[in-house]
């Protein structure tokens, strides 16, 4: 092995400074890159942390959108939908689904009419890939960017007496939800509730062309409108027992609407919904089979991040996707490592207290 | 254990190492700083790094398996004598650590995307099968071991290049020089005579 003279003793310290320089560097690097340094960026686990009510998250639990229960059905396509995604589901099939109705809360617990926002979270498989979404009832996003987003939490959460108005009158995007949160109705059932994707994606054709598209799921059950009140009296837990009972007696269903974009709609903001006349597809139905339990169920552990898409469906350049998909994963990782906080259900086989002889 | 085609001397990795060595260099940080930055933004930008990131991680499992099996036929250049033997000891077990994490997390990031029932898409569409059943538990202990890793795996690294500096600028041994990415006989006193 080639040695070469020892250095002398004044540039082996020096040596070991421009070593020492190197390291630290190297660690400061990390550190910038990790957000460590950078307290004001907005990270997930600081956007996540935001959506927990004022005495901490329930643990185990996602947080948001608590409270749901699980069911599994089909998609049935009708194959209209291959004109804009090559995506396998949009070919003409049965294709299983497993889903989650839920509600817009940190809460698993809270009563159902206090809650003004419920979700959809949908999972599609067809040839080996996956399409999974979640989606919410409101025609509109309450806010333009995930950062607004967050402010909103935190003017939520805020003791200054002014937060809220400060925040309406830096985003004059946020009244038109209120318009919607105030009058909208209570549907009587999740089965009639509409169920939007808010958020633009592209679908990417067998040719290869690219369409900006948002999507609906449209109930085929009649609604039955009702005032906040009215839909209290139904009792707290209203909509799991109810959908419960429903799809037992047969199953629900609900079309998929594929909206598309004209050139200059708003794809990056769902705040804006798009002008009417868009043109549309039926792409298929959603049919609902089998509803359960969400403790045990198919749902319990499936993260409904909704940019984990097929081959043709892609994000746009709507920041919200993006953002959702960061949150959920802390979501996912807080909640699988608190399962021992999760109220599963006894396992199969476990046997009730014995009788003693 | 040298002597192959595209060796230079005892005294020095094979080509094949070095490439390898200073290739998976690039890989590997670019590998944590792309970790630890996704995992601290909900920018658009999240997707693409978590795209890049599953993607390398893949390219770094196949390729440090391939390192793993270059080095059992090669070998490498014995350590100077004159190394004291707490100094070799420290080598021998970073490079155990360094190799362990270079194989073992790809594995368990991938097994975490499996136990927590998320499909593995990689760059280009490429999809892989899952490697574990769904499973809470294990979701999370895999997550926690990721995580704690990552800053094992960048400290080691760091310790790594540390002492790669230290035999390079002050014991001068030929350490260095054994991985150096400059080809071997570069310096006159190796240079051989033709």
């Amino acid at each position: 092995m080639a040695q070469s003279p020892r250095p002398t003793s004044r540039a082996a310290i020096g040596s070991l400074v421009l070593i020492a320089g190197v390291v630290a560097v190297g660690a400061g690097a990390f550190a910038y890159t990790g957000g460590f340094l950078s307290p004001e960026r907005l990270t997930p686990p600081k956007l996540v942390a935001a959506l927990a009510p004022p005495g901490g998250p329930a643990l185990g639990h996602r947080r948001n959108h608590a409270k749901g229960i699980c069911f599994t059905g089909v998609f049935r396509s009708n194959g209209q939908g291959a004109a804009l995604s090559r995506a396998p589901m949009l070919a003409v099939g049965d294709y299983p689904v497993v889903g989650r109705f839920n509600l817009g809360t940190p809460d698993p617990s809270a009563p159902d009419a206090t809650v003004r926002v419920r979700g959809l979270g949908l999972q599609i498989t067809a040839g080996g890939q996956v399409w999974r979404a979640a989606m919410i009832d409101p025609p509109f996003f309450p806010v333009a960017t995930p950062d607004a987003f967050y402010a909103l939490l935190e003017a939520g959460h805020s003791k200054q007496p002014d937060a809220m108005k400060n925040f309406v009158a830096a985003h004059p995007e946020l009244p038109a939800f209120g318009a919607w949160a105030g009058s909208a109705p209570y549907m009587a059932s999740y089965a009639e509730d509409q169920f939007n994707s808010l958020n633009a994606f592209i679908f990417t054709d067998a040719a290869g062309a690219a369409h900006a598209v948002r999507w609906s799921y449209k109930p085929e059950a009649q609604p039955q409108p009702l005032s906040k009140d009215d839909f209290a009296k139904l009792g707290p837990d209203h909509l799991e027992t109810e959908i419960a009972e429903r799809v037992a007696g047969a199953p629900q269903r609900w079309t998929l609407v594929l909206t598309v974009a004209e050139p200059g709609d708003p794809t990056a903001d769902p705040s804006k919904a798009w002008p009417e006349g868009r043109r549309t597809v039926e792409a298929g139905t959603l049919v609902v089979e089998k509803v359960e339990d969400e403790r045990d169920g198919p749902c319990r552990d499936i993260n409904f991040d909704p940019t984990l898409l097929p081959d043709g469906i892609s994000v746009s350049d709507d920041p919200f996707p993006a953002a959702r998909s960061a949150a959920y994963a802390r979501s996912y990782n807080l909640r699988t490592a608190e399962w021992k906080d999760y109220p599963y259900q006894a396992p199969a086989g476990a046997a009730p207290q014995a009788k003693q002889p | 254990m040298n002597g192959d085609p595209m060796s230079s001397d005892s005294a020095h990795f094979t080509v094949l190492q070095r490439a390898l060595h200073w290739l998976m260099a690039i890989g590997i940080l670019a590998m944590l700083f792309i970790g630890v930055g996704m995992v601290s933004t909900v920018a658009p930008k999240y997707l693409p790094l978590v795209e890049t990131h599953k993607t390398l991680g893949i390219a770094i499992l196949v390729l440090a398996l391939f390192r793993l099996a270059v080095r059992f036929i090669y070998g490498s250049p014995p350590l100077p004598a004159s190394m004291p033997a707490p100094m070799k000891l420290a080598a021998h077990l970073s490079h155990y650590g360094l190799y362990a994490l270079m194989i073992g997390m790809p594995l368990i990031g991938w097994a975490m995307l499996s136990a927590g029932a998320y499909p593995v898409v990689l760059y280009g569409g490429i999809r892989l099968p899952a490697i574990l059943p769904q499973s809470d538990q294990l979701h999370a202990l895999l997550w926690q071991a990721h995580v704690y890793l990552a800053f094992a795996f960048f400290a080691l690294i760091l310790m790594h290049l540390a002492a790669g500096l230290f035999h390079a600028l002050i014991r001068r041994d030929g350490v260095f020089e054994s991985m150096s990415p400059l080809p071997a006989g570069t310096r006159p006193e190796t240079t051989p005579a033709e």
